[in-house]
Order: structure tokens, then C-alpha cells, then sequence
């Protein structure tokens, strides 16, 4: 099995968002493996110690995304790849994303392509099914399960809470949704060897793609934060009173039932 | 200039949904004057057509298909894609929904086109109409327009508001003929988890559970709470951790985004990963024992006690109101 895991750098979960001159401050945030991304390389992990093959993360990025990189190496991953935008682009949309994925992959021959199912930065989860599109292979979306027996896929996907049981093949791209495992933490032997693992680095020029090919279509006009809410109002006195002056509240002033 | 606008109608079990009223709403506004064409695809649809029509589509193209009874990405596609072929729509609008979220990438794909995904809100119309959307899960928003190509967006339920249902409005219903081949999935079965029918992303009152709920029957009074509003019952990810309920009922940053009406967080401390996928509620209520809790700082009612004697009084106080009778 040949298989490619969707890596994408992003805030910790536990960041506050702060913005000044127009964008988002990355001063002093921490970064994290986009939460989603980390279920997909587990998964990656898995299906190669199962499966056999080979499993390698793959990142759109600037140099700081080696570090998430990294990680997934020393999860169990076995080769990294970034590509590096930094001096070439000053924006990604997701269709310029999965362009230069797709030109990076075209030839790789992979069977298994995994991506977590949106990142909870930009979290569109357009760009798993726009590269399967362009590679011209299938693609399931939000897998909570799968299982690979030759070139058959069976799995499960969550839509809207149900579970929807299918059958596909391979080359095939999931995208991961909670639930499809519990993604292991790096071990310090795993640690110490992800130092030795290949990473290599490409630019645009590599893939011989040119800057006018990957132009965005969506543009970013303004980015703010969400009005402050007022405080609430924490309601006082015996319990059974509060009850019913919450529901009459909820009723005459809120209107909301 | 006013624009033509395909405006793909969703069709769960026999009925449209009502995001779909509210893309049609979203259609009319980037339409800016010109035609909004509904889309329904599916086995045996046509009968909910004019529905699209009455909350204000112009008229609805069908495309009905044995092959079409269940959503596949290769199905739909080639039967949405046929018809952009035939309409040449400037813009295009789906539900940002299980269904919206799978197929609107590939189709983007295909057109060669920009996608906005997940617009909590329209502004401008026409040429001028530009697109607000949620980032960091609704920690920040982003004002985005479409550079170039085809306007097509995916919008979120229970944001933009429907038209009024015009009943009896009459358009044209027609339909087309594609040759639906090469599915590469089967959809061997459906398991339907959401037992009270009403999906979380579009539901109206949420009520969800943290890990104050203690235990799976925990969640019995939250489930009872929410049918009698009519809404769904949600959870943090400590009571998904805890194994309490299924992660398809985790709100947060990973998880789902909620925008209900009402919003009751029960025995939730406010975790600022769940704070961003409820923050957006129009009304938020915080039932909670901890008064330090960071729930009642986003909360506009907060009632300082235990879940388990304040919702029993709730239900009762709801049923004095005959709310959902």
C-alpha cells in the first residue's frame, strides 16, 4: 500500500484568535497537527502495519510546517514531504491547494490518500474531494471506519449523526471524521527516529508549476472578530423560581419558544 | 447586473429541507433581479418541486434517475453537472450540509471554480455580492468575494433567513434526461443514530450535555428537554470522551458548528473549544453547579444548580407552556 496522508498546520485549539492590521496575529500562537489530520495519519499508520507499504505526509507550507511534520514522523510515519510556498505565493485558496497537491501526486501512483475532513482554521474541507477530482480518483468523505481487503474499501461514513455503510475501491481518498480511531501520542524512541526519516522540501518550480496556475479565486476582503457578547444575566433566588422565570424569559423577552 | 442562479434543492426522506428554502432565499439575493432555477435530484422527486417554487425559485429543473434514489458524489455530479451544462447558471448555491459539503468540492472542481464554503451571510447583490463566512470555527469571521468564473457557495443552515412561502405560486417544472453510469460506491445500508429526527446542524433548540451529565442515562432528561422544544440533543467532547454519547453529537472546534435559537448547555464548563462551535447561538442558556464555570460568560441566562433538578423543573415549566404540544 501505498499510502499519502493530507498534513496541515494549524492554531492550537486553545488559542485565542487576535488580529492587527488586517490579520490574524500568529505571534507567539502555538501550532498543532490540524486535530483532523491526526486521525488520518493514525489511520495511515495502521493500514500500512496491517497492509504493508509505505506511509507519507505530505504539507503545503513554510519551513514551520516541518515541525507538524516531524510529529507525524514520529508517530509512525515513514517519509515527509513539504511543499514549500513561502517565496512563491502570498495566498492559497483551496483550489490552488489542490492543484499543486495533484501536480505533487499525479505520478505517485498512490492507492490510499488520507486527509482529516476539514481544518479548523480555514475549515471549508474542500481540498480532499477537489484533489480526488483532479487525479481523477473516488473519494469518501467524514469515514468513521475502514477496511481494506485487496482492492475493495468497506466502509462507514457519518452523515449528519447516521452511518452510511458502503463499498468502494481503491486508488480511492477518505477524509477522516472523529470517531475512526484514537491517534497515539509520539514515542520518545518514535521521537528520535523521526529525526533520521527523509523530509524533503520542494518548491512550485520543482513541480513546474507556474505562479498564474495556482492564482486564487476567492478573495479575502476583510477578517474580524465576532461581536462581543454582553454578559449574561445569571439568574438569583429559590431554584423553582429561577426555572420559571427562565422559561417566561426564554417566552416574552428572548422568544426563542 | 443581475445574474441567473442555480439553486440546488435537498431532499431527505421525501421532504425538502429547510436549508434548502434558505439557499433559495440566498439565490434571490445573488440573483439581483435574475432567474433562480431550482435543481432536485433524486429517484421520484418531482412532486416537492413546486415547493422550491413557492418560497420563490422562477422554476425547477428535475433530473430523476433510479441511480439517484441514494446521494453518491459520481451520481450526483454527473446529474448536477448535465445541467449546469444546459442552464450555464453565473451562480450557484448548495445547503452547506453532509450532502453540500461532499458533492459542491467536486463539482467546483469539474467548473474549474472558486468555492465559498459555509456562508453564514450574504451581503450585496449581483456583481457587488460578497460573502461572509466563519473561520476558526467561529472564533473569527472572514468578507470574501469570487475573483473570477462562477459564484458558488454552500451556505449554513439556520443562518439566512427563507422568503415567505408564497402557496400556490406558480413556475415551471421541467425535467432532464442524464444517463447516470460508472458509480463507483455501492451504499449498502443507512444506520439512523439521530433518533428524534431532528439533525443537530439545522435543529432550532440544542441541548447539549457536558460532563456534568455524569453517564450515558445522564442524557435521559436532555433528550426528553429536547423533543418537547423539537430541537437535538448535542454534547462537549468531555462527555464524548467520557463515552457518554456518540462523537456524531460533539460541538466544538472538532466537532460540529451550531447556530440555534437556543442554545442549553448543561453541565458544560465552557471549554473555549466548545465556545466556538456554540458561540454564534442567538440565545444562550447555561445550567451549571460551578458559578465560576466560563459557560456563564458567553451565557445570556445562566442558572447556578444541578442539571438533574433544574431540567426535570424546565420540562415541567415548558409543559405548563405547552411549548411543541
Amino acid at each position: 500500500m501505498n499510502i499519502f496522508v493530507l498534513v496541515k498546520r494549524t492554531f492550537d485549539t486553545e488559542e485565542k484568535i487576535v488580529i492587527s492590521g488586517g490579520k490574524i496575529q500568529e505571534d507567539g500562537a502555538e501550532f498543532i497537527i490540524n486535530p483532523y489530520d491526526e486521525y488520518a495519519i493514525e489511520e495511515a499508520i495502521q493500514k500500512r502495519d496491517a497492509l504493508g507499504g509505505k506511509v507519507t505526509v505530505l504539507t503545503i507550507g513554510g519551513e514551520d510546517a516541518e515541525k507538524q511534520l516531524r510529529t507525524a514522523l514520529a508517530m509512525g510515519a515513514d517519509e515527509a514531504v513539504l511543499i514549500n510556498t513561502e517565496d512563491d505565493l502570498d495566498e492559497l485558496d483551496q483550489y490552488s491547494a489542490a492543484y499543486i497537491l495533484a501536480e505533487y501526486l499525479k505520478d505517485k501512483e498512490a492507492d490510499l490518500i488520507i486527509a482529516g475532513n476539514v481544518a479548523i482554521d480555514g475549515g471549508s474541507g474542500q481540498v480532499g474531494p477537489r484533489l480526488a477530482d483532479l487525479l481523477g480518483i473516488n473519494y469518501v468523505t467524514t469515514i468513521t471506519s475502514l477496511e481494506i481487503e485487496g482492492t475493495t474499501a468497506k466502509i462507514v461514513r457519518d452523515i449528519e449523526g447516521d452511518a452510511e455503510i458502503l463499498e468502494t475501491s481503491l486508488p480511492l481518498l477518505v477524509t477522516a471524521q472523529q470517531g475512526l480511531n484514537e491517534p497515539r501520542y509520539p514515542s520518545l524512541p518514535g521521537i528520535m527516529k523521526a529525526k533520521k526519516k527523509p523530509l524533503a522540501e520542494l518548491e512550485l518550480d520543482d513541480l513546474d508549476i507556474d505562479e498564474d496556475d495556482v492564482a486564487v479565486k476567492i478573495e479575502t476582503i476583510e477578517i474580524y472578530l465576532p461581536p462581543q457578547k454582553a454578559a449574561g444575566r445569571v439568574l438569583a433566588g429559590d431554584l423553582s423560581d429561577q426555572v420559571k422565570e427562565l422559561v417566561s424569559l426564554l417566552h416574552n423577552e428572548a422568544k426563542v419558544v | 447586473m443581475s445574474k441567473k442562479v442555480l439553486v440546488l434543492g435537498e431532499v431527505r426522506e421525501g421532504s425538502l429541507r429547510n436549508v434548502s428554502f434558505e439557499a433559495i432565499a440566498a439565490g434571490t439575493q445573488i440573483a439581483d433581479g435574475g432567474e433562480v432555477v431550482g435543481l432536485i435530484v433524486g429517484d421520484s422527486v418531482a412532486g416537492v418541486a413546486s415547493e422550491l417554487v413557492e418560497y420563490g425559485a422562477n422554476r425547477v429543473v428535475t433530473v430523476e434517475h433510479p441511480h439517484l434514489k441514494t446521494y453518491t458524489s459520481d451520481g450526483y455530479s454527473q446529474a448536477i453537472l448535465a445541467v449546469i451544462e444546459q442552464e450555464k447558471p453565473d451562480a450557484i448555491v448548495f445547503g452547506h450540509t453532509s450532502l453540500g459539503k461532499d458533492l459542491s468540492p467536486k463539482i467546483a472542481s469539474r467548473l474549474n471554480a472558486g468555492l465559498v464554503s459555509d456562508v453564514t451571510e450574504i451581503q450585496g447583490a449581483g456583481d457587488d455580492v460578497v460573502f461572509i463566512r466563519p473561520i476558526y470555527s467561529g472564533k473569527a469571521f472572514e468578507k470574501v468575494k469570487v475573483k473570477e468564473g462562477v459564484i458558488f457557495a454552500t451556505i449554513r443552515p439556520n443562518n439566512i433567513a427563507p422568503l415567505a412561502k408564497a402557496a400556490g405560486r406558480a413556475g415551471d417544472v421541467s425535467s432532464v434526461s442524464v444517463d447516470i453510469t460508472n458509480l463507483r460506491t455501492i451504499i449498502k445500508e443507512v444506520v439512523r443514530k439521530s433518533t428524534e429526527g431532528v439533525d443537530l446542524s439545522e435543529a432550532k433548540v440544542v441541548v447539549a450535555g457536558g460532563r456534568g451529565v455524569k453517564s450515558e442515562d445522564g442524557f435521559a432528561p436532555l433528550y426528553e428537554l429536547a423533543k418537547l422544544l423539537g430541537g437535538a440533543v448535542g454534547a462537549s467532547r468531555g462527555a464524548c470522551d467520557a463515552d457518554y454519547c456518540d462523537y456524531s453529537l460533539q460541538i466544538g472546534q472538532t466537532g460540529k458548528v451550531v447556530t440555534p435559537d437556543l442554545y442549553i448547555a448543561a453541565g458544560i464548563s465552557g471549554a473555549i473549544q466548545h465556545v466556538a462551535g456554540m458561540s454564534n447561538s442567538k440565545v444562550i442558556v447555561a445550567i451549571n453547579k460551578d458559578p465560576e464555570a466560563n459557560i456563564f460568560k458567553i451565557a445570556d441566562y445562566g442558572i447556578v444548580g444541578d442539571l438533574f433538578e433544574v431540567i426535570p423543573m424546565l420540562i415541567e415549566e415548558f409543559k405548563a407552556l405547552k411549548v411543541g404540544a
